[in-house]
């Protein structure tokens, strides 16, 4: 009777502990997820299509690197109760805050228009001519938003991010030898050597990996949610369960390409779809889908992030929890930014390779002025009292901003000086 | 026509007007930083300075080269 007591005790403290989860649960998961935008995609299926399974180890290895920073976010939010561009503002004056502000709407502008490019390229795979896609979702995203709360918006979202796990089933459907996944992918190595295209896809997954709108959009959606301090211990667990959904994500994209695609060159996911449909069409039709989330995910975050950083800023009211006459300068700007970047995709002739290739060198520019914002901020004992960056936390995140600076500004580079790494 | 064309220069004249004093009045919000900034912190945004200076230098010599019609 006393096991029975306490089994059903700590069923009972289970069982609320995840409700309590799924009530305050959101931004971390879904920021993460929607990391896996459609650029993240094609970047995954690139890198597996070239070395197989050999890089899911610096994968899984991106996963902590993404937490430490976007912990970060939550424990700003929380205390300061402010978006990120808000705080930049505040704490550092206006040529600090324009920049970041208006370099985060071009650089969130552009990748929008990289989601659109990934969806319309993922539906075409079912016939569905691009002008529909483009009218379909933003309608889709009208709905989502416009239903006039925060709390809805977030678990629709939340429904989304469930899609993204379709790759899963589609690694399974390809019958992966799960010998050679563990032996060449959990092995820390260098396919064929360290050299520059090597080099230059590490880079690159490591710019999927931490963009800058994550920063702003979490730390605006813990704002946007009203957590509180004593929220923050969810928060991080949120971020935790976030990193490794997305971890797991592309790890299982890396399983599927690197099983069908092995030793191609692959420039967009689209292609990839393409020659997989050729040979599996349900595990073509899965990615596809996965595609089109993958763009759907990261269009709805990022116009969002924008809008809010605007809204802060500018003191309009900026809450999913305001109806559109009650904010109707966030919506507008919000509406804007899609239907601008859904336009340009439409533009025939439109140059949406290079605006793709140029949304990495807007990047660079802005990332690690986010990053050090980030660091110096959470350092003031002024803003975050007690919940300011320990010892250790200063460490890790110190040398985390300093590596992705490095390599994302490497990175960046060389989209524009293409033979820099020989 | 002319009345509409009237209206509309009108409607641009002050919304550019607003947009101005809003900007005018951001800058003024926040002149002055909240926060009082440590030796390390001056020195990072001092060091982001340069890297920002430096990289949009880059930037923008790979573009005077591929306008001039360079590789």
């Amino acid at each position: 009777m006393d096991l029975f007591s306490r089994l059903y005790f700590n069923y009972s403290k289970l069982i609320k502990t995840i409700k309590i989860y799924l009530l305050l649960a959101g931004p971390g998961l879904i920021v993460m997820i929607a990391d896996n935008d459609a650029g993240g995609i094609t970047t995954y299926a690139a890198t597996g299509a070239k070395y197989g399974y050999s890089l899911i180890w610096f994968l899984v290895l991106l996963g902590p690197v993404a937490y430490f920073v976007q912990e970060m976010t939550v424990r700003l939010g929380a205390i300061t109760k402010h978006g990120h561009a808000e705080a930049i503002f505040s704490a550092f004056g206006p040529f600090w805050g324009w920049f970041s502000l208006l370099d985060l709407t071009l650089v969130n502008w552009l990748t929008i228009i990289t989601e659109f490019i990934g969806m319309t390229a993922a539906l075409s795979i079912f016939g569905i001519p691009p002008v529909i896609t483009v009218l379909v979702v933003i309608l889709v995203m009208f709905g989502i938003v416009l239903s006039g709360r925060y709390w809805t918006w977030e678990k629709i979202t939340m429904a989304f991010c469930l899609v993204n796990l379709i790759y899963i089933p589609a690694a399974f459907l390809v019958h992966p030898s799960v010998g050679d996944v563990l032996r060449f992918g959990l092995v820390p190595n260098f396919p064929g050597g360290f050299n520059g295209t090597l080099f230059f896809f590490m880079m690159a997954n490591i710019g999927t990996t931490i963009a800058p709108w994550m920063i702003f959009f979490q730390q605006s959606a813990v704002v946007d949610k009203q957590m509180k301090e004593k929220d923050i211990p969810w928060g991080k667990f949120d971020t935790i369960v976030g990193a490794l959904f997305t971890i797991i994500v592309a790890v299982f994209v890396i399983i599927v390409t690197g099983t069908l695609l092995y030793g191609m060159n692959i420039e967009s996911a689209a292609q990839a779809i393409h020659v997989i449909m050729g040979t599996h069409q349900y595990v073509g039709t899965l990615v596809a889908i996965g595609l089109f989330d993958a763009g759907f995910l990261g269009a709805i975050c990022i116009a969002l992030t924008s809008s809010w950083a605007f809204g802060e800023v500018f003191g309009w009211a900026h809450s999913l929890n305001y109806k559109v006459k009650e904010a109707f300068w966030f919506y507008i700007f919000f509406f804007l930014g899609l239907i601008t970047a859904g336009a340009v995709v439409l533009i025939p002739g439109a140059p949406l390779v290079l605006i793709t290739l140029f949304v990495q060198v807007v990047a660079v520019t802005l990332l690690p002025a986010a990053l050090v914002f980030l660091i110096i901020l959470l350092n003031n004992e002024e803003i975050m009292g007690k919940y300011k960056n320990t010892l250790f936390e200063n460490i890790a995140n110190i040398m985390i901003v300093v590596f992705i600076i490095v390599l994302s500004t490497l990175y960046g580079l060389s989209t524009v000086f293409p033979n820099l790494f020989g | 026509m002319a009345a509409l064309e009237n209206f509309v220069g009108i409607w641009i004249g002050k919304f550019v007007r607003d947009f101005t004093g809003k900007i005018h009045s951001i800058n003024q919000r926040y002149a002055t930083p909240k926060i009082k900034l440590s030796g390390g912190a001056k020195l990072a945004l001092l060091l982001l300075e340069i890297y920002l200076i430096v990289l949009v230098g880059l930037l923008g010599y790979r573009f005077w080269t591929i306008v001039r019609g360079g590789a």
